[in-house]
């Protein structure tokens, strides 16, 4: 496994003598290779010298590591309660009808991938999305667009 | 290097900035403000400046609280008092360096309040404005006044003099003075931070850990958030005196990925205490040993309960556990454990600093000192807000959130996110401290409080939370994994029209279960949300179950749009902005909606013009339209 020059080896080894690190590692490696694969899973199982199904357990449990491969643009509706409550749930199908997407998470094109995500802590400017790292609050279903088109 | 010395730079830098002759600027860019445009702001200002060779001194600042006034700048001239500006554009940047820099015209239209001695005609003090005048600062003294990446700033307005001052205390009279200042849990369950110190120092074993809670998952809540992104040493002190009060000479971070910002800021600030002896072995030569490690939380609700915190950053699933034993006894790798949420650390070096009387003379009898509350939802004035406990629910409301978005009627407020409730009118002048809320169904739980106003669905709500913990339940109880999951069921039922009698009943029965099968407060709290709504809000939960209606004309499979025939004037802006063409009509043709098509988006309500007002959304009623599109005016003249 190799991307962004880095194999997945160097990416492990500092974590070697560290006390639970599983998790800090699997952040590590989703960050290096923008997701976990069976791969990745199957040699942390080994470096850890467990079980993999233990390593996907952990894995699974926690909402931010994903097993498959990223599309180029990540866009995080967020639904926590001031953005539910300020419309968050028309902004997610707003955008998931201005990218045509009928079911699923990612564009046949792999150019944008839709989550919905629970806080962002940008409440105050409720409805919030997040495009990448940039967070874009006060929207509404017309604004979306135009959002969007900026990374088309 | 010894403390004075650390102190008397910090001072001297802090100083040369205070009576510096350049104007200086302040810009709040935390993760709200940059939300908000405020990078593109500080663009305008570095460009404006060197396009007229002006020199200013920049200071980027955290978030002071009035999220809906951001962007924020503030400018502080020599000799004249700081005035803050809100909704700052570029193009307001480019006016304000003309007006203000250049030609000394202060802007008052532009400005919301001045800071500091000094007045400057039409323009009011900051600190009386209406959202400020309730509140109290602790917790957030510094937000938007120092730079959170530089250390001398917290030194110099009294950082770290509160740990400095217990180092030469015993560790039994520090959690005497904790306790004595009456703080409890910030977390929001309210356990006395005093007690819970008491119990790890006495705790044998010769390795201790703290933890700082910021696992901040409630949705709806940013407290946490911004004081890490603000002040992160006000929390980083407070550890400090924790550990040394305590005997632990390791602490944890576990801060939630979403947050890279305070992240970002917590490992500056850790860096920087480092380079100056703050943290490591032997701090100011007093031969106590404290280091600290982050762990980033990877997204689970459930970590914010201690046990799943500490399984969490053992490498395991988030799972809770039985306590007893509990852990300050046996916690992270089996050691005794004290853990605080960000903000009781933050507190604990306000009260070193200031003493425990001082702390001790806000709030109640039973709660004292300030509460940070993220005032959200259907309010003029959202934002992160500090307030002494036992204030009104209707001071926080009305006089610091200004009344309800667009004069709409207040229907509730809810606090405590999954694990509280909602309040109704009936609750206004209910002071806010642990007890009162716990007594009307709710908790205080870690700050979130969202305003809800006429057009919010209180059973929509419920459903909403449910959806929440239904997700985030770790699975371990039975009841928590599968009674959410039937509750969740029945909710959605009755919010699609498909409630049936005794639903209600049902509901409360799995509730009680619910309550009493779970290990933890996940399950133990859940159904407060869905137990609230039908305790104050039972006939709003019946007109969806009785009459297919949902009053607040929320919940889609329970209302329509229609277009007005008497008052559309066959514009065709509703028909263009259509996403799934469901509207007929041409020019001058009263407009028909075509209800199997309609996906009841509301975008033609959104768009129609406010002068006609044609398009109407109603629930539990039909609207007598016709069948086809027929001239206009021709409607009713047959």
């Amino acid at each position: 496994m190799e991307q962004s020059g880095k194999h997945l080896t160097e990416v492990l080894a500092p974590y070697k003598d560290e006390r639970g690190a599983i998790i800090p590692l699997l952040q590590k490696v989703q960050e290096t290779f923008g997701y976990l694969s069976e791969e990745a899973i199957s040699q942390i199982a080994k470096f850890f010298k467990v079980s993999e199904s233990e390593v996907f357990g952990v894995a699974t449990f926690y909402a931010q590591f994903r097993f498959t491969r990223p599309a180029e643009h990540c866009v995080k509706v967020c639904l926590g309660t001031a953005c539910h409550v300020r419309g968050g749930q028309q902004i997610l199908e707003a955008v998931r009808r201005d990218l045509g997407l009928e079911s699923g998470s990612t564009t046949t094109d792999y150019k944008f991938g839709v989550e919905r995500v629970a806080c962002f802590g940008s409440c105050a400017l409720a409805p919030v999305m997040v495009v990448d790292d940039r967070v874009y609050g006060r929207l509404t279903p017309t604004k979306i667009k135009e959002t969007l088109d900026k990374y088309r | 290097m010894t403390f004075d010395k650390l102190r008397k730079e910090a001072i001297a830098e802090w100083e040369a900035l205070e009576h510096s002759q350049k104007p200086r600027i302040l810009i709040g860019t935390a993760t709200c403000g940059l939300a908000s445009g405020a990078d593109a702001v500080l663009e305008a200002i570095k460009l404006e400046l060197s396009r007229r060779s002006i020199e200013a001194i920049i200071t980027q600042v955290g978030c002071i609280g009035l999220c809906y006034a951001e962007p924020m700048v503030d400018i502080i001239k020599p000799n004249r008092p700081r005035i803050c500006y809100g909704n700052v554009t570029p193009e307001i940047i480019t006016r304000l360096v003309e007006d203000y820099l250049v030609k000394g015209d202060p802007c008052a239209d532009l400005a919301l309040g001045t800071i500091g001695d000094g007045h400057i005609d039409g323009i009011p003090s900051f600190f009386d404005l209406p959202v400020l005048k309730p509140q109290v600062r602790i917790v957030l003294r510094h937000c938007g006044f120092i730079d959170p990446e530089n250390i001398n700033h917290y030194i110099a307005n009294g950082g770290y003099s509160g740990f400095v001052k217990a180092l030469t205390m015993k560790p039994e009279d520090i959690i005497a003075e904790i306790t004595k200042s009456g703080l409890r849990g910030r977390g929001g369950a309210g356990f006395p931070t005093g007690t819970k110190w008491t119990f790890c120092r006495r705790s044998p074993g010769d390795q201790k850990y703290i933890i700082c809670n910021a696992d901040e998952g409630d949705p709806g809540a940013f407290m946490n958030r911004a004081l890490l992104e603000g002040d992160p040493h006000s929390v980083l002190e407070g550890m400090l005196i924790g550990g040394y009060a305590i005997g632990a000479s390791e602490g944890y971070i576990y801060c939630r990925a979403e947050y890279p910002l305070a992240l970002k800021r917590l490992r500056i600030a850790m860096k920087q205490m480092e380079e100056r002896g703050l943290l490591g072995d032997n701090i100011l030569d007093s031969g106590f040993n404290f280091h600290l490690k982050i762990k980033e939380g990877a997204g689970a609700f459930v970590c914010g309960e201690e046990t799943a915190l500490m399984a969490s950053i053992e490498g395991k699933r988030g799972m809770p556990r039985t306590r007893p034993p509990f852990p300050a006894v046996a916690g992270l790798w089996g050691k005794p454990t004290n853990i605080n949420n960000v903000e009781s650390w933050a507190d604990a070096a306000a009260i070193m600093q200031r003493g425990a009387g001082w702390f001790a003379s806000f709030g109640t009898e039973t709660s004292k000192g300030t509460k940070t509350f993220s005032l959200v939802g259907k309010v003029e004035r959202t934002g992160l807000i500090e307030v002494p406990l036992g204030i009104t629910l209707s001071d926080i409301v009305y006089n610091i959130g200004g009344g309800i978005l667009k004069g709409k009627a207040f229907k509730a407020v809810q606090t405590g996110g999954p694990s509280g409730g909602c309040l109704g009118a009936d609750f206004l002048q209910t002071p806010v401290d642990y007890e009162t809320l716990t007594k009307a169904g709710s908790i205080m739980g870690s700050g979130g409080m969202i305003v809800l106003d006429e057009e919010t669905c209180v059973v929509d709500l419920a459903r909403y939370f449910l959806t929440f913990v239904q997700a985030e339940s770790c699975g371990k109880c039975v009841l928590c994994r599968e009674g959410t999951m039937q509750m969740l069921e029945i909710l959605t039922d009755i919010t699609e029209g498909k409630g049936k009698p005794g639903d209600i009943d049902l509901l409360l029965e799995l509730a009680e279960s619910v309550k009493l099968g779970s290990l933890c407060a996940l399950g133990g709290t859940a159904p407060n949300p869905v137990l609230t709504t039908i305790k104050y809000f039972r006939q709003e939960c019946e007109a969806h179950i009785n009459d297919k209606r949902c009053p607040a004309k929320v919940c889609k499979s329970l209302v329509s749009f229609y277009i007005i025939p008497d008052k559309c004037q066959g514009c065709r802006i509703c028909l263009r902005s259509c996403p799934t063409n469901a509207i007929a009509g041409d020019k001058r043709m009263i407009h028909v909606i075509d209800q199997s098509k309609c996906i009841k988006c509301g975008s033609c309500l959104d768009v129609c013009p406010a002068r006609f007002g044609a398009v109407a959304k109603v629930s539990g009623e039909q609207l007598a339209t016709p069948k086809e599109p027929v001239p206009v005016d021709s409607w009713g003249k047959a």
